[in-house]
């Protein structure tokens, strides 16, 4: 429970004025800028440590297959080498882990069920000794037959991934190779089936997409005189991590301490643990520092990616344009190990018809087990397969009706107080038409701009300095897509954070100094954080304090929420702070003039003011040189509750965050190869705490979606369900000569149960960008496309 | 083995080197330099980008052998390595001196405010590029960040007035997987405008 005592979920309404300069809604720029550009910012692959050792891991080269042998005689015998543990040594009965469900194993017992799952880890003195002992780890597989799709996944003699399954979902999924089934059903689809003049079916695939942030996976564990544990680690979520890392370590969370370094990016890929253990155990072991540090090729096999997904529609729709009912069937692939799965599939099939007026839905989203690598949380997770597929639906009705696609999409589109499919009303502004309407208008690219006096720029062309056309065959085309991605934990989740603030003063001056334990991944939440304490505490210093485990929780930096959720927190924290300054003002200098009693007052450059803008007293003259306030309190937003298993009914989401996109591609029709000339993004972001910081996260995660439209896959040979293309050699994301221009437009339609009116922004631009490229190619090529990414032989047919 | 260059200026010596090391590995491990990153350790990504003898490589493909005797410039000398070019061609405008100490606080907008955030080195010396590169927004999680800063640097003193089909010809070995490079255009154009101003 909050323990201001307010109630749930109440937003904090009172804003101070932000006349303090650094306050909200002001570009100020990144207060980790400087270090980060001058190479000393310390992330988790920097971490050292005097006489530390190394650790690496071993991992399966094979998908599925029963554990014969391992034999670690000959590792062990290497010098340098100090420890080689498999799961015969973990210390306790806790050897699994897992977001919600505890299904994946610390170190193979007995088998293993993807290609890549760890087997045994080795601790030296010298990275490459590490390595070369790991290779001399002889381990002995017998093959087992693999699962890599729903057919053989749920065949009646398939065989199981995880026997004896015991987890909330088993008693819900029809084969327990399905980690989590959620049916949607509203109205009648059958019967309003019959009212619709078109009917238009497809089923498209979506590729599987890594989240390739460039920090690879690593950190430091330094073993601590209590015989406990210090871990330096890139995470997402310290206090989840700590939750799964201090059971199996046989250690009281408080002997398990964490601090969180810097982290190179995260898109859900570091939710889930990755070698914080393995580091722990190896530390705990050889009693000395230990650093992992994978390198390209394993952060391909460490970390989850986003699930690749089957997804069949029908949609159908009146002549006159209203779509009558829409029925779905998504299908995710979660790999071996259950990660996040479960949320997939509520995001997945609750946003499953995307932005619009739908009365009548038949929606079900399953996850499977399989022995593909396990799929788990990416930027926008569940809505992003969803919106690629009913955005290229909503373009065939529309071509069907011989109606203009952003037409028809305007004349269905949501608005306050529309349903979705689960029965929730959205209760905060849904400008889905004029995001759309915003998108179209912005001015069109110049055609063939590569054109100039000197013959063509070929940079500017598709195939680029290949120089493998000068114009010829080139086609351009135009697409729209718009979508919903749902901002913080749904489904019942108690989705709170937790913030620390101390008000004093330091040489004459008010300080506010903010800690929690909120994962920087990169999104700027550092920056936002001071800005709030700004507004609230009418001071200019502000000091953030290093994350880490001696503040309560944050929650995950995931899920668009901490801005909303860690930043409501550091809202209320910094409000309880400023009542009682108000208070002890009000003792000292309450009898000097009636305004303390009486008037609205706040704390506005370092001063405390009446909302008339009289000066009562300065900060400094409040608090004393060795006094200070401090609070530390948990916030949360308003609750939600599970979807119904059947139904799917329930209030099950917090909020919602809308982007669309115009996309605007060259086509060369010869070798299909794409250019995307323009990806023009409309978003409403409720507030701009920070404009810089939206723009660069609307235009990052646009970038993050182009690039599976037209490039990005991770390859895993059906036969063995071996991944093909472990580096960024095979695996490819957009570079600068890839990525066009993106115009941004940014609207600030105020949520009130919100603080500050905001919306989490970081995923929604990464749902409509895919369909958007896709439908663009579509417009360019006339052929209908229904897998992401497209590759040229999708656009040759060769 | 024993391995000695200049780094940054500075004649340095490394010992012990396996001969298998890479140039990455021993600035960031033996040298204590480690803001050349090591995001793909197999020249895809540049986020390792050094200058040797002045040319931009991915520190990760040389040997640190093959570095015996040579020239290296990492992100850690970038500010002295463009405050001797300056140095060299006149500057005289300060554009190339001490970074405001208001460098955590100051809005886009380019006013200034005090600003004390702690740890954020405040008061450091910067090249242009750097200082670009902050106020833009070109930087997030900041991986990419010392590669791209070293090539565009480099491509700056080459060409001081880029159009943008040369700064992305430029930067194209250069991953980056937050920001979308909008802003890291944006971070080179304002470099090379106040470049411009400055001479």
């Amino acid at each position: 429970m909050p323990s201001n005592g307010a109630p749930l979920g109440t937003p904090t309404k009172v804003t101070q004025a932000s006349r303090t300069k650094g306050g909200i809604g002001e570009s100020t720029l990144r207060p980790d800028g400087t270090l980060k550009v001058t190479g000393e910012f310390a992330y988790s692959s920097d971490m050292w440590h005097e006489d530390m050792l190394w650790g690496q891991i071993l991992r399966s080269t094979v998908a599925h297959a029963e554990i014969v042998s391992i034999d670690t005689s000959e590792a062990l015998a290497l010098p340098g080498v100090y420890a080689v543990m498999t799961y015969d040594d973990l210390p306790t009965d806790v050897k699994n882990y897992g977001l919600e469900i505890q299904d994946t194993p610390v170190l193979a017992h007995g088998k293993v069920r993807h290609h890549g799952e760890p087997v045994a880890i080795v601790a030296a003195d010298h990275p490459e000794t590490a390595r070369r002992a790991a290779a001399k780890i002889k381990v002995e597989y017998r093959e087992l037959p693999v699962v890599t799709d729903e057919a053989s996944a749920t065949a009646p003699d398939a065989i199981l991934i995880h026997e004896g399954r015991d987890d909330h979902h088993i008693g819900h999924v029809s084969h327990p190779n399905i980690v989590h089934r959620q049916p949607i059903v509203r109205g009648d689809a059958a019967a309003a089936a019959a009212r619709a003049d078109v009917v238009v079916r497809g089923e498209y695939t979506f590729g599987m997409q890594d989240q390739a942030f460039l920090g690879p996976e690593s950190g430091l564990a330094v073993p601590e005189e209590d015989g406990g544990v210090h871990l330096y680690i890139a995470t997402q979520w310290l206090h989840s991590d700590l939750r799964q890392i201090a059971p199996v370590l046989g250690l009281p969370e408080s002997k398990v301490r964490m601090t969180l370094s810097g982290v190179g990016g995260a898109f859900g890929g570091r939710e889930d643990l990755s070698m914080q253990i393995h580091a722990c155990l190896l530390a705990l072991r050889t009693g000395k520092p230990v650093k992992i540090v994978y390198n390209r090729f394993e952060s391909f096999f460490g970390h989850v990616h986003r699930h690749p997904a089957k997804l069949t529609y029908e949609h159908g729709a009146t002549r006159d344009g209203k779509l009558t009912h829409v029925k779905c069937r998504i299908v995710l692939d979660g790999g071996a190990y259950a990660s996040a799965s479960p949320a997939v599939v509520g995001n997945a099939s609750s946003l499953g018809v995307g932005p619009y007026v739908v009365e009548d839905v038949d929606i079900e989203a399953i996850a499977l087990y399989t022995n593909n690598p396990p799929c788990g949380a990416m930027r926008g997770f569940g809505a992003v397969q969803a919106c690629f597929a009913y955005e290229a639906q909503m373009d065939k009705v529309a071509a069907e009706l011989g109606m203009d696609p952003v037409e028809f999409r305007q004349l269905n589109a949501m608005e306050q107080g529309t349903l979705l499919p689960t029965g929730q009303p959205v209760d905060s502004p849904a400008p889905v038409a004029e995001i759309l309407r915003r998108v179209k208008a912005m001015p069109l690219p110049p055609e063939r701009q590569w054109e100039s006096s000197e013959g063509a720029d070929v940079r500017q062309l598709p195939g680029g300095l290949s120089n493998t056309t000068h114009g010829e065959g080139v086609v351009r085309g135009i697409g729209y897509a718009v979508g919903i991605k749902n901002v913080g934990f749904s489904e019942g989740f108690d989705d709170y954070s937790t913030a620390k603030v101390r008000m004093e003063v330091i040489a004459g001056e008010p300080v506010a100094t903010v800690h929690t334990a909120m994962a920087e991944v990169g999104q700027g939440g550092v920056t936002v954080h001071a800005q709030i304490a700004r507004t609230e505490l009418g001071v200019s210093q502000v000091t953030i304090q290093p994350a880490d485990t001696q503040v309560g929780s944050a929650g995950s930096t995931s899920a668009s929420r901490q801005t909303y959720v860690t930043g409501g927190a550091v809202k209320n924290s910094c409000e309880l702070v400023r009542e009682k300054v108000l208070e002890i003002g009000r003792r000292k200098f309450g009898s000097y003039h009636p305004a303390w009693a009486t008037a609205e007052l706040l704390l506005e450059g370092g001063k405390v003011v009446t909302d008339g803008g009289e000066v009562l007293a300065d900060l400094v003259d409040v608090l004393d040189e060795d006094s200070c306030v401090e609070v530390e309190a948990e916030w949360r937003h308003r609750p939600t509750e599970p979807f119904d298993l059947r139904t799917g009914q329930g209030n099950g989401h917090v909020q919602y965050s809308f982007a669309a996109h115009r996309a605007v591609v060259e086509v060369d029709t010869e070798l299909g190869l794409v250019k995307v000339i323009e990806l023009a993004c409309a978003q409403d972001v409720g507030k701009a705490l920070n404009p810089l910081s939206v723009i660069g996260q609307i235009q990052g995660g646009t970038t993050q979606g182009l690039g599976v439209a037209v490039m990005e896959e991770i390859i895993v040979d059906p036969r063995t369900a071996k991944v093909r293309n472990p580096s960024f050699t095979d695996y490819l994301i957009p570079t600068i000569l890839d990525t066009p221009t993106i115009p941004v437009d940014v609207l600030e339609l105020a949520d009130d149960h919100a603080p500050y009116g905001l919306r989490g922004i970081g995923e929604a631009p990464t749902l409509s960008s895919t369909p958007a490229v896709l439908a663009a190619i579509r417009n360019a090529t006339g052929l209908e496309l229904n897998r992401t990414p497209v590759r040229p032989e999708h656009l040759t047919g060769t | 083995m024993r391995v000695n260059f200049t780094v940054n200026g500075r004649p340095q010596e490394a010992d012990d080197v396996w001969e298998g090391e890479s140039l990455l590995y021993v600035l960031r491990e033996r040298l204590g330099l480690p803001g050349s990153k090591n995001a793909c350790e197999q020249g895809e990504c540049g986020s390792c980008t050094v200058r040797l003898d002045g040319v931009p490589v991915c520190s990760c493909l040389v040997a640190a052998g093959q570095a015996e005797g040579r020239d290296i410039v990492t992100v850690e000398g970038l500010a002295d390595h463009a405050k001797q070019r300056a140095g060299h061609s006149g500057c005289g405008t300060g554009s190339c001196g001490p970074a405001d100490a208001s460098a955590s606080l100051d809005g886009a907008d380019g006013r200034p405010t005090r600003g004390t955030d702690s740890h954020t080195g405040e008061g450091t010396e910067l090249a242009p590029i750097q200082q670009a590169f902050i106020d833009a927004g070109a930087v997030q999680c900041g991986f990419c960040t010392p590669g791209l800063l070293v090539a565009a640097d480099e491509m700056l003193e080459r060409n001081p007035n880029p159009s943008d089909a040369d700064i992305r010809e430029a930067l194209s070995g250069n991953l980056c997987r937050c920001t979308g490079y909008e802003k890291i255009m944006d971070a080179v154009r304002l470099a090379a405008a106040r470049q411009g101003e400055a001479v």
